[in-house]
């Protein structure tokens, strides 16, 4: 069975930007285990004649014309953006100190 | 960012220490009326997040559905360049955090892209003037989706680097992409950044062909990245490599890879180590400096996208579109060659440039071959030049290279006359004709004013006058410079010399 350890865990923290204490990760790399484990009992129950897949569905080709279709107002888009500057998204600084 | 100084070996010495390897990624940016995975508008220059909804905006519950016209240029792409194209491709989410895409990931393809395997034969020049081809290997060509524009604020530079924050435009944010993989390119040796130039030139001549994108470099819809690392010569083993973006012009990338093997050959012949990194290059000093280093960014944790369907192009559609492909630019500029009558150093000349189908829509707008090559080449380079840009991106149009040849064929302008026309053009005063009138351009011919003004010459030059009396015809330029002088260069010097001579008998 998959096993996440420590390590990994703290490794997928920094990629998905998320501060971790070191007591956050202890209780959480095992919870983490147990949750893979669970999701591994699948390919117990999957059979060989059950392939792979990444959609429920099995369509192809799904497409749409090359037609445009109204979108949002400015206005709209960053109606939900915590700060706005010059009819854009403001973000905070990308590049930390370190770089 | 502090300016840098960096050791680089000259030329010479790294080819006598190391053999390059290279590697371009070409992004395309389709012309597509809309996104990728949504009906937003495609079109350049808009107002900032005008062209966005909750699909590109990576807003809860949006689906994304691809648009069929991206698939058809992706297919179209590959099949232009020998590639197979797959029966059955899936996209994957590649997962990164940086706001230029609010999803925190853009949708690609990753181990099942929808064309692979193919080539290109990228023409240069021989040693002896021959032409010669060069095979570069195609790896694959993927759909993917464009990011948002990003604009920092603070800091001394404009750049990410000391930045107080960022702002983003997301108009761009989906727009369709095709990423174009070479596979590494060894072998050329000192022609490497020849090779590299002539193949985003030559890719970029079949991207317009196909017309699948404007493939406009200065504004963005076709981007080089260029991986380069080195090996010591005559060994085999791939070196660490650095991959170079933000290169925008042909020129560039020629200067990009120059630049890179000497700076990686300085490094490596003292005994240091290539880091495995992003480097910007900087066109106004021709530099390269270092960006983010790759080793934790490359963790992108692909994986299959679940909101789209697999696409799996039919043969009859792949074929269809095989069908559809432009005559071969090799084939095209062998045809083009023999129909203009141009020599192969004039030729080569024009494909160097940049300038063949430049000339090719002149030469259709009317223009005789050698006139529209003399103009491209000549004073349109030239200008481009001065100003670092593309001749395709100056600003004159083909069409108005032929209204302004019309004009000197006429005799109502003569080349000094045209050029103050092209002036007047590029400072958008009007179409070539309104110049002419609004400028007082056109040649006088006034035969009056035109024997008056050789008169005051050859009343002011004695001496030469009596020359050409004497016999001594080539004396007669000194008069007709003082002529056109007089008449403000608005004159035919053809006709000067004719009367000059008349009077002079």
């Amino acid at each position: 069975m998959p096993e996440i350890t420590r390590d990994e865990v703290a490794h997928l923290a920094t990629l998905a930007r998320i501060d971790l204490s070191d007591a956050e990760l202890d209780h959480l790399a095992p919870q983490l285990s147990v949750i893979l484990d669970s999701v591994a009992s699948i390919s117990e129950v999957a059979s060989a004649d059950v392939p792979p897949t990444s959609h429920p569905l099995p369509l192809t080709n799904v497409f749409r014309e090359d037609v445009v279709v109204p979108g949002l107002t400015a206005e709209q888009a960053l109606a939900g953006a915590p700060e706005s500057e010059q009819q854009r998204f403001s973000v905070p600084r990308i590049l930390g100190d370190e770089q | 960012m502090s300016a840098q100084t960096v050791d680089l070996l000259s030329f010479e010495e790294t080819l006598e220490k190391y053999d390059p390897a290279l590697g371009l990624e070409v992004h395309v940016e389709l012309s597509t009326l809309t996104k990728m995975f949504c009906g937003c508008p495609t079109e350049f220059g808009a107002e900032p997040n005008t062209q966005v909804c909750p699909t590109c905006l990576g807003l809860p519950g949006a689906m994304p559905v691809v648009n069929r016209k991206a698939v058809e240029g992706a297919i179209r792409i590959g099949l232009a360049l020998n590639c197979q194209i797959a029966d059955w491709c899936r996209f994957a989410r590649k997962n990164y955090f940086y706001p230029d895409m609010p999803k925190n990931f853009q949708t690609s393809q990753y181990d099942e892209p929808i064309a692979f395997e193919g080539w290109m034969d990228v023409a240069l020049e021989g040693e002896d003037g021959e032409p010669e081809t060069f095979r570069v290997v195609i790896e694959r060509a993927h759909m993917e989706e464009d990011t948002g524009k990003t604009l920092h604020v603070g800091g001394a530079t404009g750049r990410i680097h000391g930045a107080d924050y960022s702002l983003v435009d997301y108009n761009r944010a989906g727009i369709p992409l095709i990423e174009i993989v070479t596979k590494p390119i060894r072998g050329a040796g000192e022609r490497a950044p020849e090779v590299a130039k002539a193949y985003v030139a030559q890719l970029r001549e079949l991207i317009v062909a196909l017309g699948v994108s404007d493939a406009r470099m200065d504004q963005g819809s076709i981007r080089a990245d260029v991986n380069l690392s080195l090996a010591p010569r005559g060994s085999n083993v791939l070196g660490t490599r650095t991959e170079t973006k933000n290169v925008n012009s042909l020129r560039s990338v020629e200067r990009a890879v120059r630049y890179e093997m000497r700076r990686h050959a300085a490094v490596l012949s003292s005994g240091g180590s290539i880091l495995q990194e992003t480097r910007h290059w900087h066109e106004d000093t021709g530099i390269t400096t270092s960006g983010r280093e790759k080793s934790d960014a490359e963790d992108y944790r692909y994986f299959p996208e679940p909101d789209l369907v697999p696409v799996a192009p039919s043969r009859e559609w792949v074929e269809e579109l095989r069908g559809t492909l432009p005559e071969n630019p090799t084939q095209k500029r062998a045809r083009l060659q023999a129909e203009w009558g141009f020599s192969d150093l004039e030729m080569r000349d024009t494909v160097g440039a940049g300038a063949l189908l430049l000339i090719e829509r002149t030469v259709a707008a009317g223009t005789a071959p050698q006139a529209a090559r003399k103009w491209w080449l000549g004073e349109m380079a030239r200008r481009a030049n001065e100003t670092g840009t593309e001749i395709d991106a100056l600003g004159v149009t083909p069409e108005q290279v032929a209204a302004v040849q019309a004009l000197v064929d006429a005799g109502t302008l003569n080349d000094k006359l045209a050029r103050q026309v092209f002036d007047g053009l590029l400072a958008g005063e009007g179409t070539p004709d309104e110049i002419v009138a609004a400028r007082g351009l056109a040649i006088v011919s006034d035969e009056g004013a035109l024997s008056a003004a050789v008169d005051h010459a050859i009343a002011a030059n004695p001496d030469v006058a009596d020359k050409i009396r004497d016999g001594k015809v080539a004396a007669a330029g000194a008069l007709i410079g003082a002529v056109m002088k007089e008449m403000r260069g608005q004159a035919d010097a053809a006709r000067v010399r004719e009367l000059i001579l008349e009077k002079l008998a």
